[in-house]
């Protein structure tokens, strides 16, 4: 049997809108990846411990809050902490450009805006899983 | 690599168990036959059925019964399964949604599967993951099945106590004496209970269930289908078992029949009530040799299952393709009939002819 591609689809911090992360959560599911969706408020530990016991293979972030400076780097830190750099991190939602750089130094492999193509999405998780 | 991680699934490691029970969904043989290290702690955790048709409550209930459980001290394990796509093979997997307040637990496990082409309400990993599971040293297994329908029963080839959720207003009570799904409850729960025509379905399922335990007492001759029926409406007009005029069929011992509760899962109302009796109902099969007799049929039915998948395994292995399209060909051309065509293509595997 072919391995599946297992991910996280979760929104860290407080804002109530997961319209994005439903859609990236259906278009992954139509790509034929097993998407474990956790859902609005969540903690980094819950999201770090999520990946762990449904051994998943990326974890996708979605936010519009404006912590990511903060969330998103916590929980790459976490996945670190527990030996699990092995998943692949990234993000969406409403970020600024200039965060951009800041993100990506903490760990956080892409981070898509709004309007990004779902294919996009798709084809950088097939292309930089980091398990094998 | 396979007996270290083994191993480490036994020391309750919580990646090693996530990485094991993947192996055994991708079907790795090495991962199967590793499974031989849990034979030791095969039988110790309580194995709970969760099922239900979808949005009945299932996953919510879930999160509520793992708190129950919690409080008395046990080490939980969720397996929830959700339907994979069969067009894509992808998968939405939502019911840990709901019980994300236990993910940091450390003494809560929870796993989502897909069913990947299973139709029965599970998937053909999550007999294994059990015994992964307990192996790890949780105390209860709750496995949610997908969301049913009529006949998805694979949850009782599994469980060792299984809770079937109804909500009011799916249907009258001929849905409830229907074939199927109606006939694995140990417990019955009719969740949402505080919606309009929960009492309703209290005492359909209620009379369902007398209904099938006199005719398993062989009461049916003398008291005539017609009785049966009227002794069901009895019990839709008046409720109570015990306030119902009597009839030909004698007083049926409450405590024979399986339980019908109401819950809220929402609020938290009932599950306490629930989660005690999922506990005693357990002790009692233990106690009067109920469950290993139930765990001996369950063996035999999920031995059936992986007889099964073997021989289709040994199908693949062997390039049943090519011996498939050849019969194939033969039933078209009409030299052959399919059934015929269907035994030697079935003969030819097992004795491990190539085609």
């Amino acid at each position: 049997m072919e391995r599946k591609i297992r991910v996280i689809v979760a929104k860290p911090g407080l804002d109530g809108h997961d319209r994005g992360a439903k859609v990236i959560a259906r278009a992954l599911r139509d790509a034929g990846m097993e998407v474990i969706y956790t859902g609005l408020r969540q903690t980094p530990e819950q999201i770090v411990q999520a990946a762990l016991q449904e051994d998943a293979d990326v974890v996708a972030l979605s936010i519009l809050s404006g912590a990511h400076n903060h969330l998103f780097p916590r929980v790459v830190e976490l996945l670190k902490e527990k030996g699990a750099e092995d998943i692949l991190v990234f993000g969406g939602g409403v970020i600024p450009e200039d965060d951009i750089p800041f993100l990506k130094s903490k760990g956080i492999a892409e981070v898509f805006g709004p309007g990004t193509p779902t294919q996009t999405t798709v084809d950088f998780i097939k292309t930089h899983l980091k398990r094998s | 690599m396979y007996e270290d991680l083994a191993r480490r699934c036994l020391d309750g490691e919580v990646r090693a168990v996530a990485r094991f029970v993947s192996l055994l969904e991708d079907g790795d043989r090495r991962a199967y036959n590793a499974m031989s290290a849990f034979a030791s702690t095969m039988g110790k955790a309580q194995i709970l059925g969760i099922t239900g048709p979808p949005g009945s409550g299932k996953s919510t209930l879930t999160d509520k019964l793992i708190g129950y459980f919690r409080g008395q001290e046990k080490k939980v394990a969720v397996i929830a399964v959700d339907p994979s796509s069969p067009f894509s093979g992808g998968a939405i997997l939502g019911d840990r949604l709901r019980m994300q307040g236990h993910a940091v637990d450390p003494g809560v496990y929870i796993r989502s599967l897909a069913s990947r082409g299973q139709l029965g309400g599970l998937s053909k990993a999550t007999a294994f993951a059990v015994r992964v599971l307990e192996a790890a040293g949780y105390d209860i297994v709750i496995i949610e099945t997908v969301g049913v329908g009529q006949s998805e029963i694979d949850i009782v080839k599994v469980a060792d106590t299984v809770v079937l959720v109804s909500v009011p207003g799916l249907g009258d009570d001929i849905q409830v004496i229907k074939a199927g799904i109606m006939e694995i409850g140990d417990i019955f729960v009719v969740n949402k209970a505080d919606r309009d025509g929960a009492d309703r379905v209290v005492r359909e399922i209620r009379a369902m269930l007398e209904t099938q335990a006199a005719l398993k007492r062989g009461k049916s001759p003398s008291a005539g289908p017609d009785t049966l029926a009227l002794r069901s409406a009895e019990l839709l007009h008046h409720g109570q078992t015990g306030a119902a005029p009597s009839s030909q069929i004698e007083q049926i011992e409450a405590e024979e029949l399986p339980p019908v509760m109401k819950t809220v899962a929402e609020t938290g109302e009932g599950v306490p009530e629930l989660g005690a009796r999922i506990l005693s109902r357990f002790e009692g099969d233990r106690l009067s040799g109920a469950l290993e007799s139930r765990r001996l049929s369950s063996i035999k039915a999920q031995l059936k299952d992986i007889a099964a998948w073997q021989l289709l395994d040994l199908f693949a292995d062997s390039g049943g393709d090519g011996r498939l399209d050849s019969l194939a060909e033969a039933v078209h051309s009409r030299s052959m009939d399919i059934y015929g065509a269907a035994k030697k293509l079935t003969a030819t595997l097992v004795k491990g002819e190539q085609a």
